[in-house]
């Protein structure tokens, strides 16, 4: 990958690289822009920067990052998502296989989540300027009618459900980026939810709240949902999926996997008698195997997210300013 | 000289009947000050009145100048137990001459009313319910204006009946007398009760069936635990005795066979069992959960303690005062010898000393009154929680735990823990401070009588807050860990209990500077509230403020040199503090040295497990390779060799959860892991120092390693290398770990000594002042006393508050009450 002279021959080697692997029938118009007819419903669209190191990890890299994290968001109005925008930020001297690495990569993730990269852009930056590449995208999707999904619809007597193991992915970057060798490789759990998101509102159509606990992990996501539904949440430890080997690796590393990212796992809302109804929906999903009912939605004006713990003692899971910082004295 | 008097300035004699307004200051309200201050002016036959007011207690009395001096020297000597008088001011008064002696009642409004603490039992209660002939033999609920509840019953102020849970009972006409008789000692006795009109006690199974039938305890009923050996067959043995008198007899028995019973006492339930009962003292170990977390004790009477403690004039006053803390105590070598059997090793594993207290309610002195042995007296929660205060949490909570509930109705409104305190040098050391001792209000030294109402809301862990106004701080009783669901919600309910309480509005909210700590996210929302002013504190600048204030330093006396070793805080640079010397006073503050930083591979899991700690400071003072060259063949690094440490380096050198500090309960932490002691992990905070301690307290009085100190760096930086180098030396040659424990402390004491006399030098200073929790190690605190003393300086150290974090809001509160406004964010530089 150059910058400056010699661009215009990079520039159609990009191209092609492009319309090989996100090949669809708007993106081959050549324009500038994507036209298209709205598909009937409400619409709605999500975009997100995707920054990443190291570039491809166990379980994934950022081309596929890049789909699975706005699909998801999207996903998470209940919505089926249909087309994406993408904006590369290459640095000069990425190698050209690692971009077609990357593109194949996103390409055979959005055939798989079902939409259509249909709009792009590349920038190249100096060298030093840029962490390898940079990949925003924009998603567009549709919601079924009847379905109102919103992080402030959470409600006293609610029930509480992650789709699956929590900490894999941060796991997975951290131990890849700072060569932590553990006995076990930790995979990332990157993989686009809308299917899950299908079944489960075609088993619960009112879900009161989705989100995937992405940055922050669990802990943070759900102190935004106990804000924004002004509720507390009560969830127990025992009961939150976590594998073994991100758990020891945790442990190892010191850090709490409730907040560590997660990027193929979603949190769920819905009411306390429709839980089970939802649990098994989700169980019978490939992507929910490990579904877990964790804990439950109070009235609380102090809008605590509290645990209990293995050993009985009830503690709370607060927001954190920045890194985890020990507060011990 | 003018030969002009005023009206007010008159030749007088001293047979002449003046009146006079006497002005008294203090702890005078609500403790019985205006009955006391009736009965001396009618004992001496003087006429006049006494209210409360705004400023204190105000006394108009008419005599022969004579006679009024002789009245407010006995006033002074006959201040009421829970009183405290701080000044007296005398003044001629114009008015004619009442008749007799009154109180007067206060104006509604004038009066700051405030509340004072839980007191124990007073000898003339305790007197009352040992005779079969008075009304209140054996009533578990007697008190008096001298003794009895306070702050663990308080809803409102002002502080009347209606206001507490007492509001549940109505005064018999006797007991309604005794409030109503300025001559009696139950005059204006908030909670005065007696067996017709009061709280009762009752004793209860899991199920809340009462266990106290008829014809006595059934043992198909008491025996709720089969595990317990020869529970039942005592049980089934002991039903042919005599049936018990009451509830708190039968609870004695069942404790006798060795049950646990939880007991509701004044500000929340013990678990309570036989302490000399192996097998019921580890029963409750694993039902509560706790593994190594020494049990308070508590005994009949000093006798008891005598037999199994070292006990000095001092540590007697301490326990039999109304605080009746729990007070630390070194075991005696030949205690066994004197009871029926000695303190079953499970009640303090690890340790060398017994915690202590005295029976501090009529309940407790009946309960124990047949006990010539201890009894455990341990927090009624699981581990890690705040006690239950509540019966119906208490039957819920503690169903695993308990075997049977001795319950009252008397609500606990405020939970109020035991206080904790042991003697050094003939002072009282707390270790926490709460009931008996809070809310008193601590006088602060000259300068502070104008500052502007502060609320401090103190640390994160071992949490108490702290108001600030008219030059005297009140700081809250010990609230706890704040990342515990329930403490957090209680700690929030205390900030406006105590607002209320006292009438403080706060004009300026301090909090700690850490970014996540409950207690300055509370501050933060406060003071975007209610528009008062936020000042941020940083961590171990607030250990000076605590111990500055604590020894009532004058708010213009000027900076001293401050050593504060902690486990951590956040420094002003954004890594983790624990290991400073500060230059400073109340206004500003600069770091001037530190123990040489190291990282924490694990963030608070190297807290929690001091091999961590160990791996880290041997390669950070020697380097890794190094040490395995020369000392690889010791059991400590052999053992950290079967360790992850190649991951531990990662973390380390690439920056992976590894926080840089300067820790000195770290590093403590460190060398308890090079002497195998805690090495995986602790069961509860600081043991690993704790064990270190009483390791080193075996071998006292052998050289000690020395620390580097580096002058050249700036700060000034302590530098661990010699001291581990010498220690691992030692190990190799089999130098016995007690030895190299007592080094240790000893090398650390000279060390700080050293580095507190070349700053106190440099700035021409003779003061240095220690805080931190790292010096409630009495072992270093001596030693490092003893040392500063020995170089000339002259010592500040905590008596009144702890010198961890359970002091640290009289610190935040006198620092914001004083400091410019931009206080954390730029400290002194240079002079
Ligand atoms: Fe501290
Ligand atoms: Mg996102
Ligand atoms: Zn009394
Ligand atoms: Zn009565």
């Amino acid at each position: 990958m150059s910058h400056g002279s010699g661009g215009r021959a990079m520039a159609q080697l990009i191209d092609e690289l492009f319309r090989v692997h996100l090949e669809n029938a708007l993106l081959a118009q050549g324009n500038d822009q994507a036209l298209f007819e709205p598909p009937p419903g409400r619409l709605v669209t999500s975009t997100d920067g995707h920054v990443i190191s190291p570039l491809f990890f166990p379980g994934g890299d950022i081309g596929a990052l890049a789909v699975h994290g706005t699909v998801n968001d999207v996903a998470m109005a209940g919505a089926r998502p249909l087309y994406l925008t993408a904006s590369f930020i290459l640095e000069e001297g990425l190698p050209l296989a690692d971009l077609e690495r990357i593109v194949a990569s996103m390409g055979a993730a959005a055939r798989a989540a079902g939409v259509q990269v249909i709009a792009g852009d590349t920038k190249v930056v100096e060298r030093g300027k840029g962490d390898g590449c940079f990949i925003s995208t924009t998603g567009i999707g549709v919601v079924p009618d009847g379905i109102q999904i919103s992080g402030d619809r959470a409600q006293p007597g609610d029930a509480i459900l992650v789709s699956g193991s929590l900490g894999d992915h941060g796991v997975a970057i951290l131990s890849k980026r700072e060569n932590l060798g553990f006995e076990t490789e930790i995979a990332s759990d990157s993989q686009s939810l809308h299917d899950l998101v299908a079944a489960m509102i075609e088993a619960v159509p009112d879900i009161h709240c989705l989100r995937d606990p992405t940055r922050g992990g669990l802990a943070t996501t759900l102190n935004e949902l106990a804000l924004q539904s002004r509720v507390g949440m009560q969830i127990r430890e025992p009961a939150i999926p976590i594998r073994a080997e991100v758990s020891a690796a945790c442990e190892l590393l010191g850090l709490d996997p409730l907040y560590v990212a997660n990027e193929g796992k979603l949190i769920a809302i819905c009411a306390g008698d429709r839980a089970e109804t939802l649990l098994a929906a989700m169980r019978t999903h490939p992507k929910g195997r490990e579904a877990a009912i964790i804990g439950q939605v109070v009235t609380d004006p102090h809008q605590f997210v509290q645990m209990e713990t293995a050993f009985g003692g009830s503690r709370i899971v607060d927001w954190l300013a920045g890194e985890q910082l020990p507060r011990i004295c | 000289m003018s030969n002009h008097h005023s009206s007010s300035q008159r030749l007088r004699l001293h047979t002449e009947t003046e009146g006079e307004s006497i002005r008294v200051r203090g702890l005078v309200q609500g403790v019985g000050f205006r009955p006391t201050v009736w009965r001396l002016a009618r004992a001496a036959g003087l006429a006049g009145d006494v209210c409360n007011d705004g400023e204190g207690v105000l006394i108009r009395l008419w005599g022969t100048s004579a006679e009024i001096d002789a009245f407010c020297h006995a006033l002074m000597i006959e201040c009421p137990p829970l009183g405290r008088i701080d000044g007296i001011e005398r003044r001629p008064c114009e008015a004619p001459a009442p008749d007799s002696f009154r109180i007067v009642e206060s104006e509604a409004g004038l009066v700051r009313t405030g509340v004072v603490a839980d007191a124990a039992t007073c000898e003339a209660c305790a007197a009352e319910i040992a005779d079969p002939g008075d009304r209140r033999y054996r009533y578990p609920f007697t008190n008096c204006t001298h003794c009895g509840p306070r702050l663990s019953i308080i809803r409102a102020i002002p502080y009347d009946r209606a206001n507490t849970s007492m509001a549940a009972f109505q005064l018999c006409p006797a007991c309604a007398a005794e409030y109503a008789d300025p001559a009696d000692r139950r005059f204006h006795a908030q909670p005065n009760a007696c067996p017709v009109c009061g709280p009762k006690v009752w004793l209860t199974d899991a199920e809340g069936r009462d266990l106290l039938a008829a014809d006595g305890l059934k043992p198909d009923v008491v025996a709720a635990d089969d595990e317990t050996p020869g529970f039942a067959e005592a049980a089934a043995a002991t039903a042919a005795d005599r049936a018990p008198r009451d509830a708190i007899e039968a609870a004695s028995r069942l404790l006798e066979r060795g049950a646990i019973v939880a007991i509701k006492g004044v500000g929340g339930f013990h678990l309570a069992c036989d302490a000399t009962n192996p097998a019921a003292v580890a029963t409750l170990r694993e039902r509560k959960r706790r593994a190594a977390k020494p049990f308070a004790l508590m005994a009949r009477d000093l006798d008891v303690v005598r037999a199994l403690c070292e006990l000095s004039p001092a540590e007697a006053e301490l326990l039999s005062s109304t605080v009746a803390p729990i007070v630390l105590l070194d075991q005696r070598v030949d205690g066994a010898a004197k009871t029926s059997g000695p303190v079953a090793a499970e009640v303090a594993p690890g340790q060398s000393a017994l915690g202590f207290m005295l029976p501090y309610s009529p309940l407790h002195r009946l309960l124990l009154q047949d006990w010539d042995r201890p009894l455990v007296m341990t927090s009624g929660n699981l581990s890690d929680e705040p006690q239950c205060i509540d019966n119906a949490d208490a039957l819920t909570r503690l169903a695993g735990i308990a075997d049977a509930w001795l319950l009252h109705d008397r609500e606990i409104v405020n939970r109020v823990d035991d206080s904790v305190a042991r003697v050094i040098q003939v002072r009282t050391r707390w270790l926490r401070r709460a009931r008996g001792a809070a809310p008193m209000p601590l006088a602060l030294a000259a300068g502070f009588e104008a500052a502007p109402r502060v609320l401090a809301l103190g640390g994160e862990l071992k949490n108490s807050l702290c108001l600030l106004s008219q030059g005297q701080a009140t700081l809250s009783q010990h609230l706890g860990d704040l990342e515990e669901a329930r403490t957090a919600r209680e700690f929030e309910r205390t900030v406006d209990l105590y607002q209320a309480l006292f009438e403080h509005a706060p004009e300026i909210i301090a909090v700690d500077c850490h970014p996540d700590y409950r207690s300055s996210a509370l501050g933060r929302r406060l003071a975007a509230e209610t528009g008062a002013r936020l000042v941020e504190v940083q961590h171990h600048a607030a250990h000076l403020g605590a111990v500055l204030a604590d020894a009532e330093w004058p708010l213009d006396a000027g900076p001293v040199i401050g050593v504060i070793f902690d486990g951590l805080g956040y420094g002003a640079d954004q890594t983790i503090w624990g290991g400073e010397c500060l230059l400073g006073d109340y206004r500003q503050w600069q770091r001037i040295g530190h123990l040489r930083p190291f990282a924490l591979p694990g963030g608070e899991r190297a807290i929690r497990e001091p091999w961590r700690c160990l791996y880290a400071q041997l390669e950070s003072s020697l380097g890794w390779p190094q040490c395995v060259e020369r000392w690889g063949d010791l059991e400590s690094l052999r053992a950290l060799r079967e360790r992850p440490i190649a991951l531990l380096a990662e973390m380390i050198q690439k920056g992976v959860n590894a926080p840089r500090t300067t820790s000195v309960g770290r590093l403590f932490d460190a060398l308890a892991a090079a002497l195998g002691i805690c090495v995986d992990g602790i069961a509860y905070e600081a043991q690993a120092a704790i064990e270190l301690e009483t390791l080193a307290r075996r071998a006292l009085g052998e050289g000690g390693y020395a620390f580097a100190i580096d002058t050249r760096a700036e700060p000034w930086q302590l530098d661990p290398a010699p001291m581990w180098s010498a220690l691992l030396d030692d190990l190799a040659a089999g130098v016995p770990a007690a030895m190299i424990a007592a080094r240790f402390h000893a090398g650390l004491a000279e060390t700080v000594a050293e580095l507190a006399a070349r700053a106190a030098q440099r700035h021409g200073l003779e003061t240095v002042a220690l805080s931190g929790g790292v010096f409630q190690n009495r072992t270093l605190f001596e030693a490092t006393l003893k040392a500063l003393r020995a170089r000339g300086l002259q010592v500040l150290t905590h008596t009144r508050v702890p010198a961890n974090d359970g002091g640290l809001a009289l610190g935040q509160a006198a620092i914001a009450a004083v400091a410019p406004p931009i206080y954390a964010q730029s400290p002194l530089r240079g002079r």
